[in-house]
């Protein structure tokens, strides 16, 4: 965080537009349609829409790789193509993107973020070797500065590129599926650095399906399903009935019914999942959080309606 | 005996075909460091048969063969590249019928055409009677090819690793793809006068599949690979003398030995080391190895 004053004494403001985009591939397939969303420097913003609803595409199109047919993206109030050469965008691929027993060391992969500061044959100077220690120490990965990049486990492999994020500078930040074949406390540890990239101003936009995890960490969604469903912060559209528009039916439903959660049992239920955190909705359709602390007022509220049911 | 083995360096052209192979299979060693990560082998089997017709064009028409051989290579890769964007066809079906294509014109014009070119130097290459003129020409590619790689590698290896975040960093990958595409051809064309049009893939794919066996860094695969690619050449066009074989036959078969070599013998990703691990994993169960 050693750079965090350089950054207040400029306080550009950085901003993410999606104007009507509508984007369609060679083939004739329109991906995405008249799609339109905002976001402001100092959030953390979840794409959340089905495999093919859509989301890569988006991604794509903020990050330049797809030109929209209709509609314009602006990044800091310019086109992404400006926004590229600053190095404002940088990217997390998703796991699976990524060739892992391509013969690079942690240390090459972080270095590459520094490539757009470099000169015309990308000799590293000192201060891009700085830049790239002190991002691999903020992931906790300096000590495998040398391994291969395969000779990680899935939680180290994900902080190494968002180390190379880091490296990069990037006011944007685009995380592709972060938390898949992640363990718990890798997890955590990415959430509590999203969450300072987030106060120091910068965008965080999270591509996920992982629903549960979305009121955890994020404070803006965009729901996604061949065009954008709706947008905005996550307390007006993280809402059941907006999900179930967006989902179309393909997510499990599973309700508990008063039947089954009797007031003896002390009104605690056990949901057991695969890694992927559930998303549960209270009786009223408000999401509930697994920090019960926070939310302990709003509990003892409901529990005592339905006590007087 | 000693003076037995001296016998081909009193021969110029012996000397002149080390030297020549030395050069080119090093280069193109180099460049297969990128060929094989990026996936490209098949795409450097297709160019290597497409840049025929333009050699026998060139021939015809009294250009550099090179020049030709470009032309015809570099026409035969955005072709691929167009039919594969515009029809639902997989990459290898395409490559597979363009680079066929290209190639049967090249066969139709020589034999129709004989006086002027040997259809076998061109398939099987001609390293010994190769003239000075041809010898400019390869040295040429090479140096070429070298700056280019010794400038632009990283850039290069980013756009075979993660396209994408090449693009993210307002790198043009349209012109690395280029880049990488133009080098593949123009030292496809200079590995033809070695070993021939059949065999210029294996020139531009097996040093660094071989060193990519034996190494988890860039810059040793490259330099593993950019030695095995001098060496072989060298003992291959000697050795060429005394079996009085064909010369691209002597190179890659040494190249592919060592490639067998280094897929069982490989300290990391060899077959016995990776038995070796798999019966201690099984011991470690108490599984009986």
């Amino acid at each position: 965080m050693s750079d965090a004053p350089q950054a207040k004494a400029a306080p550009d403001e950085m901003s993410v537009r999606v104007s009507a985009v509508t984007v369609s591939y060679p083939n004739g397939n329109v991906a995405l349609r008249d799609a339109s969303f905002a976001l402001a420097g100092g959030s953390i913003c979840a794409l959340v829409g089905v495999n093919g609803s859509g989301k890569s595409t988006l991604f794509k199109a903020i990050m330049g790789l797809l030109k929209p047919v209709a509609g314009s993206v602006t990044i800091a109030g310019g086109p992404v193509k400006a926004a590229l050469k600053q190095n404002l965008v940088a990217y997390v691929p998703q796991a699976e993107e990524v060739d892992w027993s391509f013969p690079v060391s942690v240390w090459d992969v972080v270095l590459m973020g520094r490539y757009g500061y470099m000169n015309f044959m990308r000799i590293a100077r000192a201060e891009d070797r700085r830049i790239a220690e002190e991002s691999l120490r903020r992931v906790g990965m300096l000590e495998f500065r040398e391994r291969q990049i395969g000779e990680l486990s899935g939680g180290q492999r994900k902080r190494v590129f968002l180390a190379r994020a880091l490296a990069q500078r990037g006011r944007v930040i685009l995380l592709d599926e972060p938390f898949t074949g992640v363990d718990v406390n890798t997890e955590t540890a990415i959430i509590a650095l999203l969450r300072e990239l987030r106060n120091d101003g910068h965008i965080i936009l999270v591509s996920t399906h992982n629903l549960g995890s979305v009121p955890e960490f994020c404070d803006h969604v965009v729901l996604v399903n061949r065009t954008v469903l709706a947008a905005g912060p996550i307390g007006e559209v993280f809402t059941e009935a907006n999900l179930l528009r967006t989902f179309g039916g393909v997510l499990r439903h599973f309700r508990f019914d008063e039947s089954t959660v009797q007031s003896h049992d002390g009104r605690a239920v056990t949901l057991l999942t695969d890694d992927e955190r559930p998303l549960v909705f209270g009786k009223g359709g408000h999401v509930e959080y697994s920090k019960r602390a926070e939310h302990a007022e709003i509990l003892k509220k409901r529990a005592e309606g339905e006590e007087d049911l | 005996m000693v003076d037995t083995l001296l016998t081909p360096l009193h021969y110029d052209y012996m000397l002149k075909a080390i030297f020549v192979s030395a050069v080119i299979g090093g280069v193109c060693a180099f460049l297969s460091c990128f060929i094989t990560l990026k996936g490209w082998s098949l795409m450097g089997d297709a160019l290597s048969h497409a840049v025929v017709p333009g050699v026998a064009v060139a021939y015809y028409a009294g250009w550099p063969f090179a020049a030709g051989a470009f032309v015809t290579g570099l026409l035969a890769a955005v072709g691929m590249g167009f039919v594969k964007t515009k029809t639902r066809l997989k990459e290898d079906a395409v490559i597979g019928v363009v680079f066929t294509a290209f190639f049967a014109v090249g066969l139709l014009l020589i034999s129709l055409y004989p006086s002027q070119v040997d259809l076998r130097s061109i398939v099987f290459g001609n390293i010994l009677g190769i003239s000075n003129p041809d010898i400019v020409q390869v040295l040429v590619i090479a140096g070429v090819t070298l700056v280019v790689l010794g400038f632009k590698w990283r850039d290069l290896l980013l756009f075979c690793f993660d396209p994408n975040q090449a693009r993210a960093l307002g790198l043009n990958t349209t012109a690395l793809h280029f880049t990488l595409l133009t080098l593949l051809s123009a030292t496809a064309v200079a590995a033809l006068q070695t070993v021939g049009a059949c065999l210029v893939v294996a020139m531009l794919v097996t040093p660094g599949a071989t060193a990519y066996l034996l190494t988890d860094r860039f810059g040793k695969m490259i330099g593993i690979a950019t030695s095995m690619g001098v060496v072989t050449s060298i003992v291959g066009a000697y050795a060429s003398y005394f079996f009085d074989g064909s010369t691209g036959g002597c190179i890659v078969t040494l190249q592919s030995a060592l490639f067998v070599a280094a897929l069982v013998l490989a300290p990391k990703h060899g077959l016995i080391a990776q038995r070796t691990r798999r019966r201690t994993a099984g011991l470690a169960e108490g599984v009986p190895g």
